[in-house]
């Protein structure tokens, strides 16, 4: 069983679409909507969000491991992923209503992007751990230009990498949505700090803005111990054109 | 004099009744600048309480406060609601099995509630939200009780009328919090809506005590 996700949204329809989307990525990932008021209305509920956190939470543990599946005890833990202000709060009051609230972690990640993102993470088989920081990558810097200028791509960037390769992108689509979410939310579960032509490996909107199209060369480096196994995992999907024609 | 069961009782229907008088009122605050949706959530909420205390008799002011906090948290919708709910869920543990609340527990309990709703909104004083008028109770209701002579009554009556004052002194304040913050300087010149709220719910627990 994979790490299942929860999508705390005001809006039901936000919430439903979300995770529609999401499933088309990962298709093995439980993720569930808590969208809106018991009756419907824009609003978050704490039965709703309780709820999807206990079927989340009660999917792998009988079936796997021969425990119980209570409330909150994911036995390969759950990601929370909300959108507004209120939406955060419902979450958090749920963990505190949870008895084991321990596999339960919530991200601070943009709705769609994130849960894209962590959805793709859960499917590769990720840890919980991986599944969040997956979805918090997603809302990393959207102009790598000016991030580069302020030096916020850290200080990684400084000493030479571990590990580098250049691929040249063969797909007719080029960094699309789906490739870079299947890069970002691999390389999000990797112990190593990537870049792509200077922007954040494991931020799929990161990838999009570099607008790479069939024939542009990423170059990739890479630091940490899992360096080599990350430019390796990103030359696979690049010189398999990502599985697309 | 002590509270129990009867008053916590009587105190959430006297704010069920008072979200309903205000219900408009809250509405054209939240309008001015949140999402107007403030009256018409509380009043949801607290009608959802008065229900499920007609279902069944809270034993404790604990228990009726609990109560309180998993209904507000599911039936209000609003930012109101994990707020709300967070304060009468603390306030319920602070209480805890207690039969009776004397003036010191009043005082324990109104702290707890304004550190839950501290902890679950992350704002300060002085960012126009229901902190400005609970932080302001909260030192008035500890101030009473702990000089000794207030009985409950009295701590309650200082917390509502600090609730009162700070809620009306939330007018010329920036909002830095919750959907009014989008507005900016706009925001000043309206009354919180939430701080309103919250005077009104220490008031009707002065009403129940009375």
């Amino acid at each position: 069983m994979t790490v299942s996700i929860v999508v705390v949204s005001h809006s039901e329809k936000i919430a439903d679409g979300a995770v529609e989307l999401a499933a088309q990525m990962a298709p093995d990932v439980m993720i569930l909507p808590a969208g809106g008021t018991d009756d419907g209305r824009i609003g978050t509920s704490l039965e709703k969000v309780l709820a999807a956190l206990e079927q989340a939470g009660g999917q792998g543990g009988g079936q796997e491991d021969g425990q119980a599946g209570g409330a909150g005890v994911a036995a390969n833990g759950t990601v929370v992923i909300t959108d507004l202000g209120s939406a955060v709060m419902t979450a958090e009051s749920a963990l505190e209503f949870l008895e084991n609230p321990a596999g339960v972690l919530l991200a601070d990640a943009p709705l769609v992007e994130g849960l894209v993102a962590a959805a793709v993470a859960a499917q590769g088989g990720a840890d919980v751990q991986a599944v969040r920081k997956a979805a918090e990558a997603a809302g990393g810097p959207a102009h790598p230009a000016e991030s580069a200028a302020s030096g916020a791509v850290g200080p990684v960037t400084s000493a030479a990498p571990d590990s580098a390769g250049d691929f040249e992108l063969v797909n007719q689509a080029g960094m699309h949505a789906r490739p870079a979410a299947k890069v970002a939310g691999g390389l999000a579960s990797l112990d190593a700090e990537v870049t792509i032509n200077g922007v954040d490996g494991a931020s799929m909107t990161g990838l999009m803005t570099l607008g790479a199209g069939k024939g542009t060369v990423l170059h990739v480096e890479a630091w940490g111990p899992d360096a080599e196994r990350a430019v390796e995992y990103v030359g696979g999907l690049v010189e398999a054109g990502f599985g697309e024609p | 004099m002590v509270l129990d069961a009867n008053w916590a009782v009587k105190w959430l229907t006297l704010c069920a009744q008072a979200m309903a008088e205000h219900r408009v009122e809250l509405i054209e605050l939240d309008r001015a600048i949140g999402d107007s949706d403030h009256g018409e959530n509380m009043d949801r909420g607290f009608q959802a309480v008065l229900a499920k205390l007609g279902e069944s008799t809270p034993e404790t002011p604990g228990a009726a406060l609990k109560m309180t906090a998993m209904t507000l948290m599911s039936k209000v919708g609003g930012a109101a609601g994990p707020l709300y709910g967070t304060a009468f869920l603390r306030a319920a543990t602070a209480l805890g099995d207690s039969a009776e609340v004397d003036a010191a527990a009043l005082a324990g309990a109104l702290t707890a509630a304004r550190d839950g709703i501290v902890a679950r909104g992350k704002a300060e004083s002085g960012d126009k939200t229901m902190v400005d008028a609970w932080t302001p109770a909260v030192d008035a209701a500890r101030a009473a009780a702990d000089g000794g002579t207030a009985d409950v009554l009295g701590v309650l009556v200082a917390a509502a009328e600090a609730a009162e004052a700070g809620a009306v002194a939330t007018d010329p304040m920036i909002a830095r919090k919750g959907r009014a913050s989008y507005l900016g300087e706009r925001s000043a010149g309206h009354r919180d809506p939430g701080a309103v709220s919250s005077a009104l719910i220490l008031r009707a627990a002065v009403g129940a005590a009375a």
